[in-house]
């Protein structure tokens, strides 16, 4: 038969599934399964989902989906009822599930404790808002996760039927350089986090002439704190596939690489089957779509490498070396995998490139600003209320994204740290600063790959520092001196700062280390290293100084710098904290003032937290830095 | 001993004898045997023409790959930079304090090993440990107890 036919028959099949899937005859309970959704309960979702179905004898189906984006409601668990729109849940637990579903099966009514939104248009189920109206989602422009949390990411049709490999068949019916064209004009950038321009890469490879390129997707994500490429691929590694074959046959490539991390199994678990699937269709392999285009695809499992993440030392890995970057150039578009031609893109660039070619490029250049084009996926984390995984158009200002996506900082707001290991953390004064790749570079942050993690009064950005130049330090391959040597001294100093054991001088060495460092290492691994000592030192000089000077962290986090007492009048001897209390330091018996025993104590913080929100009275235990409360 | 060399021999087999297939049969062999034991590293530097010197400095650098028998649960806290704000350290700590052993060890009685890596991705469930395949989220050091108990045989 005609492959041509063949995916043709396929979409009429899937469209035709599709359908079913939204005006299901069948009662329909979806569940969020992406790794933070089983990583919340999910499993214990969908067993109790199993057995209320099964004793309540309702006949329905159960659809796991990838992850939508809010994980701090994780475990999500939608109910859609024939003829009704999707209506989503948040904080499932496995009890929560059996109510949920005995209102809609048993009372006949729609459950309002817990709701999150529905998916109908405005005004389709009444007194529930719509899903995409939530607060964390509303200023959002799904564009690269349009399809997660929507979609069984299992489901090959399901992808069929939303436009999938539409844009494959047109990318290889016209030659080569159109599609280039196309992904100058729409202006994508790297998403990995220094924002080369796409279409100047691949350019640079296709005009090396040679018998054999390679096209490798980078979803080793190693930046601690980042999670969109995992995301991506849990809830729709089609797009991500589809993006490959498309860069591969613009450059010329007829043999694609995925490098992922092995701490991801759902999502190698996921491309592996998706591979077979459409290789099975004949989307890969020889002649694809009778284009004579050949492709496959290979995938490789990082061993836990951060270096990995760049694109020489990912090379040496993929060929069975030890992951250590070499100089550039060569760079690898000219010599890369095994000599050859080679083009590494980052996952959230492919996953973007089939709606580019499907909708064209002025409709992605509509978004984002004069210099960034498009929209760019982040994972807002750390002290923030609203977490999870978001998308915006490039422009979007910090405050929009903490305070109306994110919904605000548990405690005042002292910073976001962007880039990872390699970026730097913007103070309040940024906060009205459009993101994009320029302004983020100006303030002495990057854009990184997307990891986002906002910090408040209780962050120390000192012992922040601390932790990222702990982590390079770790992470540092060794080949070069200036990292290898030069980041264990800024992690030593900084070290020293914390226990308070610093002098002034520590702090301009960390300067001048800091400076000197940079553009001497010979990988970006060790170039941005300092980024992290810097971008505080330059923003947040007077905590540094407080460590110092009076032996005082404002945080209240250093270890060495803080003492945790109980204030005697306020403690009502509830014992909560010495339940807690992983190390046996509080003792006292009930209805008496505890007492911390200071040399036992290994300031975990647990019997502070506990003591505000399940004591009785409730904040008798404080913490002091420097003779100060903190 | 045989038995495990019948192990390796299929390992070895279902990659090409090449050294792109170094690190994917480690990950292979570890996966069935838990790590890489010196049998291991022999077989494999004899199969892909290496030495074992060659294979050891591959697999050392990389942070995934062990060379002592694992303990029968294990115990990673998640260091990644959302769980270090929200306390990820304070949790390996507790965990060295109740095992009695740092991270990298196992527990005299093989019971339960410790470790720690730099991410697993859930970070917006932060703090997160896993234990052996089960990531769990926002763990608090009760939930670390009962995870713990749990586990105790």
């Amino acid at each position: 038969m005609n492959i041509m036919t063949r995916l043709d028959e396929r979409r009429a099949v899937a469209l035709e599934r599709w359908r079913a899937f939204e005006d299901n005859a069948l009662p329909m309970v979806l569940i969020g399964a992406g790794s933070c959704g089983l990583a919340a309960g999910a499993a214990g979702v969908r067993q109790s989902v199993e057995a209320t179905l099964a004793d309540l004898n309702v006949d329905a189906r159960i659809v796991e989906v990838g992850c939508i984006g809010p994980c701090y409601l994780e475990p999500l668990m939608d109910v859609k009822l024939p003829g009704k729109p999707r209506i989503s849940y948040g904080n499932v637990t496995a009890k929560r599930v059996d109510s949920i579903l005995r209102y809609f099966f048993v009372e006949g009514k729609i459950p309002k404790e817990h709701v999150i939104g529905h998916f109908g248009p405005e005004g389709a189920v009444d007194s529930i808002p719509r899903f995409f109206d939530h607060p964390m989602l509303k200023p959002q422009v799904r564009l690269v996760l349009r399809n997660c949390g929507i979609i069984d990411p299992d489901d090959l049709d399901h992808y069929l039927a939303r436009d999938g490999y539409r844009a494959l068949e047109v990318a290889i019916r016209r030659p080569w350089k159109d599609t280039l064209d196309v992904i100058q004009r729409s202006g994508l950038r790297g998403r990995g986090g220094a924002g080369f321009p796409t279409w100047r890469k691949w350019q640079a490879c296709r005009e090396n002439e040679s018998d054999q390129r390679y096209m490798i997707c980078n979803a080793d994500e190693g930046d601690p704190g980042a999670f969109m490429n995992r995301s991506l691929i849990e809830g729709d590694p089609h797009a991500v596939l589809e993006g490959l074959l498309i860069a591969g046959y613009t450059i010329g490539a007829s043999k694609g690489y995925i490098y992922i991390r092995a701490e991801y199994p759902l999502a190698v678990a996921r491309l592996k089957s998706s591979i077979e699937q459409i290789r099975e269709l004949g989307l890969l392999g020889h002649n694809i779509l009778g284009s004579g285009f050949d492709f496959d695809i290979t995938i490789k499992e990082g061993a836990g490498a951060f270096v990995c993440g760049e694109e020489t030392s990912l090379i040496a890995s993929i060929e069975g070396e030890r992951g250590m970057p070499r100089s550039r150039p060569p760079f690898p578009a000219q010599k890369g995998l095994w000599g050859k031609p080679t083009i590494i893109n980052n996952t959230e660039t492919l996953g973007t490139v089939p709606n580019i070619v499907r909708n064209g490029p002025e409709w992605y250049a509509s978004y984002g600003t004069e210099t960034s084009k498009g929209t760019k996926t982040f994972s807002l984390v750390g002290r923030v209320r609203r977490t999870g995984l978001i998308e915006v158009p490039l422009g979007t200002t910090l405050r929009q994204i903490v305070f109306d996506i994110g919904g605000g900082v548990f405690k005042p707001f002292k910073a976001v740290q962007t880039g990872g290991p390699s970026g730097g953390c913007l103070s309040e004064e940024f906060l009205d600063t459009p993101i994009d790749y320029e302004s983020l570079t100006k303030a002495g942050s990057i854009m990184g790959s997307g990891g986002m993690i906002v910090l408040g009064e209780d962050s120390c950005v000192v012992d922040l520092a601390k932790y990222f130049l702990n982590f390079t330090q770790r992470e540092s391959c060794g080949k070069c001196v200036p990292c290898r040597v030069g980041t264990r001294h800024l992690a030593n100093i900084l070290d020293k700062v914390t226990k308070g054991t610093a002098s002034i001088s520590d702090i301009d060495r960390l300067e001048a280390l800091g400076q000197a460092i940079k553009g001497a290492a010979l990988c970006a691994l060790g170039n941005t290293a300092p980024n992290p000592v810097l971008s505080t030192l330059k923003y947040f000089r007077s905590e540094y100084l407080a460590h110092v000077r009076e032996r005082r962290c404002p945080a209240g986090l250093c270890r060495e710098l803080v003492e945790y007492r109980v204030v005697p009048g306020k403690c009502t001897g509830c014992r909560q904290c010495v339940k807690v209390c992983p190390s046996g330091a509080i003792t006292g018996p009930r209805s008496e003032a505890h007492n911390i025993d200071k040399s036992k104590c290994i300031k975990c913080r647990a019997c502070y937290e506990i003591c505000r929100f399940d004591a009785i009275a409730g904040d008798a235990i404080i913490i002091t830095s420097g003779g100060q409360p903190a | 001993m045989g038995a495990e060399n019948q192990s390796l021999r299929m390992v070895l087999g279902e990659f090409p004898a090449e050294k792109g297939s170094l690190i994917p049969i480690l990950q292979s062999v570890q996966g069935r045997e838990g790590y890489i034991s010196p049998q291991a590293a022999w077989e494999i530097s004899q199969a892909l023409r290496l030495t074992e010197s060659q294979v050891y400095g591959v697999a050392s650098f990389y942070s995934q790959f062990r060379f002592t028998p694992p303990g029968r649960h294990r115990f990673t806290v998640c260091l990644g930079t959302a769980c270090h704000v929200r306390g990820g350290q304070a949790l390996l700590d507790t965990l060295r304090l109740r095992l009695g052993i740092r991270e990298g060890e196992t527990t005299p009685d093989r019971e339960f090993e410790l470790d720690r890596v730099a991410c697993l991705g859930c970070c917006a469930l932060a703090p997160v440990v896993k234990v052996d395949d089960r990531v769990h989220a926002q763990v608090g050091v009760l939930k670390l107890r009962e995870l713990v108990d749990e586990h105790h045989d």
